[in-house]
């Protein structure tokens, strides 16, 4: 397992990381602004955005009428005048809402006027699971905007990915899709101070190994650590390559990873059909066809809407039991990882203690 | 001093008027492949709100954007041969008709969706605030777009927040084939309603050019002098079909004589009337100015012709602004 650690960084958890980053992009440009319902309440957006506008003013940090297609709209219309917005959902099921202005407008108009417009804005998104969320609280359809061409679609999962891809993401003249997972935003690590910024489009590997390739995203690379402490007891290693940027892919990370492993599995914290883990098999299978020696293997949810109560959500996330349980069945061994984890009784819909809802 | 302002603004209604009939007769030529929405008969809107705006203003428009794109003082060749298709378009052939850009003039473009830019121009008028630059910003639309959400929700920002944009809903009664009857409550008055949002609104007769230019100049003033936004209606009429270079009133969904009581209400030969009515100009100037402009767009059809089609794989490594690509310094 690789863990970095060096000198000028700190621990800080996910969502201060969030926080630092706005505060650093808006002391560098004074064309940053950030809004979104409710950014300038008691609550912050989950502490992401909190003392902003205190710092920052009124004028470039504030709060908005529920209206997401039109403020979708004019975050465009603002950036082609060399505004940088960061608009903020704190749910990605609202951003639904938008979709008119973002694929129509914000993906389009580079493009479309032949590279006389440029869209600098960025769409925080949160996605998330468990504690009820249900149908339309907690929807992970980064598949949707990957496959809009002209959009970017990045998913931090570590505290320092998160701060230098928001960074980046603020800085990038495309419009670029930033989703959170809620379950990440207490999640501690070391991030370095200052302007620290993470190329959109690199995939990071988490860990090394030669029997299997496991390619993730977001939350599902938690699951996807703790999978792999216990293979390790059991003699299987793994690379594991958190995406980190949906759109544009890593390609070579991915290929470089299959033709040294031979196995894939594809983990997505959205619905399986269609999704991102799809494509990554897809691809593989059409590019790498002849150095894979087992099917490849994905794992998402079930193509059903998320439910709420915890009964029917038991069994529909997927998580580290599942992922043992998937690799070892490639690597023809029979290991049951709900046998092997121990959950210490923290319920399946939570990330930990700290997570006591509402939302 | 109006007298000037009024060669200008017939200058702006012809040149519209000859570029759209021209438009209309070439088309079965089939070398404009591309949805195509005329603009003819509704010249009056388009020319007197642009009359009121300074060239550093900005300008958004829908899917019916010609008369607005040349009324802003858009470049004439890079518009047709952008309908051409060819790589010296204004959107260099990956726009057409619908997608016109002209950043030069403030003209910052047209898209096909239904109040899709309405929004864009509040987004404008937000950082035009933030930079404290003064201009007003425009967006043009139909009676349709009234009708879209994003259209109340902007405008309810744009009270909110004190944006400085001016709202032009140009009504000229149907949504394709489809006739305000069937898609607001009958008697109902578009400016009235928005009225209630809290904006100022103002409305009056699109095909009297003067007019319209009129009460746009009073709303921009006012609004660079207030920063708040305001609204207006203009009711015109479309003569041709909605997307194509045809009459179409032989479809039954509108009546020849509807069509005939508004093109007795022409606002281009309407305002050359006034202007020889009035003595502002004599018949002989007047067939100077039409001279004038036919040889401009005979121009640049000649020009749209002689250009060459854009290569295919220039539409690759063009989806993403990358600041490490030649050309990046151009927009």
């Amino acid at each position: 397992m690789l863990i970095e650690i060096s000198l000028g960084m700190r621990k800080i958890k996910f969502y201060e990381a969030i926080n630092e980053a706005f505060v650093t992009a808006m002391q560098i440009d004074q064309n940053v602004i950030c809004f979104g319902l409710g950014v300038d309440d008691p609550k912050g957006v989950f502490g992401t955005t909190l003392g902003l506008k205190e710092k920052f003013g009124g004028d470039r940090v504030f709060d908005i009428p529920a209206s997401e297609n039109a403020m979708t709209g004019i975050a465009i219309g603002a950036s082609l005048n060399g505004i940088r917005p960061v608009m903020t959902h704190q749910r990605l099921d609202f951003s639904l809402l938008s979709l008119d202005q973002i694929i129509n407008n914000a993906a389009k108009f580079y493009f479309m006027f032949g590279g006389q417009h440029r869209v600098p804005v960025t769409i925080r998104l949160i996605t998330g699971r468990g504690w009820g969320q249900g149908p339309t609280h907690s929807q992970n359809l980064q598949a949707l905007f990957a496959h809009i061409p002209g959009l970017k679609v990045v998913m931090p999962t570590t505290a320092s990915d998160a701060k230098g891809l928001l960074l980046s993401s603020i800085f990038d003249d495309n419009p670029v899709i930033f989703i959170e997972h809620r379950w990440l935003h207490n999640l501690e690590g070391d991030v370095p101070e200052g302007d620290y910024r993470i190329k959109i489009g690199k995939a990071r590997k988490i860990s090394d190994g030669s029997d299997l390739t496991i390619v993730s995203m977001s939350y599902m690379t938690i699951e996807a650590i703790h999978a792999l402490e216990i293979l390790n007891k059991f003699g299987i290693t793994c690379d594991l390559i958190d995406l980190r940027s949906i759109k544009p892919m890593d390609w070579d990370a991915i290929y470089q990873s299959v033709e040294k492993t031979g196995r894939i599995l594809a983990l997505d914290t959205g619905v399986q059909n269609g999704s991102v883990s799809s494509e990554i098999i897809a691809e593989v299978c059409q590019h790498r066809w002849s150095v894979l020696k087992s099917k490849p293997e994905r794992l998402g949810l079930p193509d059903i809407p998320t439910p709420t109560s915890p009964s029917l959500t038991k069994h529909f996330y997927k998580r580290s039991e599942d992922i043992i349980n998937v690799v070892s069945k490639m690597m023809g061994k029979k290991l049951d990882g709900y046998a092997l984890i121990d959950r210490k009784n923290v319920p399946h819909d939570v990330p930990g203690d700290w997570f006591k809802g509402p939302f | 001093m109006d007298n000037t302002l009024k060669i200008e603004l017939f200058k702006k209604l012809l040149k519209i008027r000859i570029i759209e009939e021209t438009i209309a007769k070439k088309y079965t030529d089939w070398e404009m492949r591309c949805p195509t929405h005329l603009s003819t008969g509704q010249e009056g809107v388009a020319a007197g709100v642009c009359q009121a705006l300074e060239i550093q203003d900005f300008v958004f428009s829908s899917h019916r954007s010609h008369a607005h794109y040349i009324a802003k003082g858009g470049d004439l060749n890079g518009m047709i041969s952008e309908i051409f298709g060819k790589s010296t378009g204004c959107s260099m052939g990956r726009g057409g008709s619908m997608h016109l850009i002209d950043k030069r003039v403030g003209f910052l473009g047209s898209t096909s969706i239904v109040g899709g830019t309405i929004p864009l121009a509040a987004g404008v008028a937000l950082s035009v605030k933030l930079n404290k630059t003064h201009q007003v910003t425009c967006a043009f639309f139909g009676d349709a777009a009234i009708e879209e959400g994003v259209a109340y929700e902007t405008i309810n920002v744009a009270v909110t927040k004190n944006l400085p944009v001016l709202f032009i809903c140009e009504n000229n009664l149907y949504s394709v084939y489809s006739p305000l009857s069937v898609r607001q409550p009958v008697g109902r008055k578009i400016y009235k309603m928005v009225q209630g949002i809290g904006i100022t609104v103002d409305h009056g007769n699109g095909n009297d050019p003067w007019e319209v230019f009129e009460k746009s100049r009073r709303a921009v003033r006012s609004i660079r002098e207030t920063q708040h936004p305001r609204f207006l209606e203009f009711s015109t009429y479309r003569w041709r079909e909605h997307c194509g270079p045809f009459f179409d009133n032989d479809l039954g969904y509108r009546s020849e004589s509807e069509f005939l009581e508004w093109k007795k209400k022409d606002p281009v030969q309407y305002f050359e009337k006034h202007l020889i009515d009035q003595n502002i100009a004599i018949p002989s100037e007047i067939n100077g100015i039409k001279y004038q402009i036919t040889n401009e767009v005979t121009r640049a059809f000649a020009f749209a012709h002689g250009s060459d089609f854009p290569e295919f794989k220039s539409i690759h490594n063009s989806v993403y602004a990358d600041r490490n690509k030649p050309g990046y310094e151009k927009n």
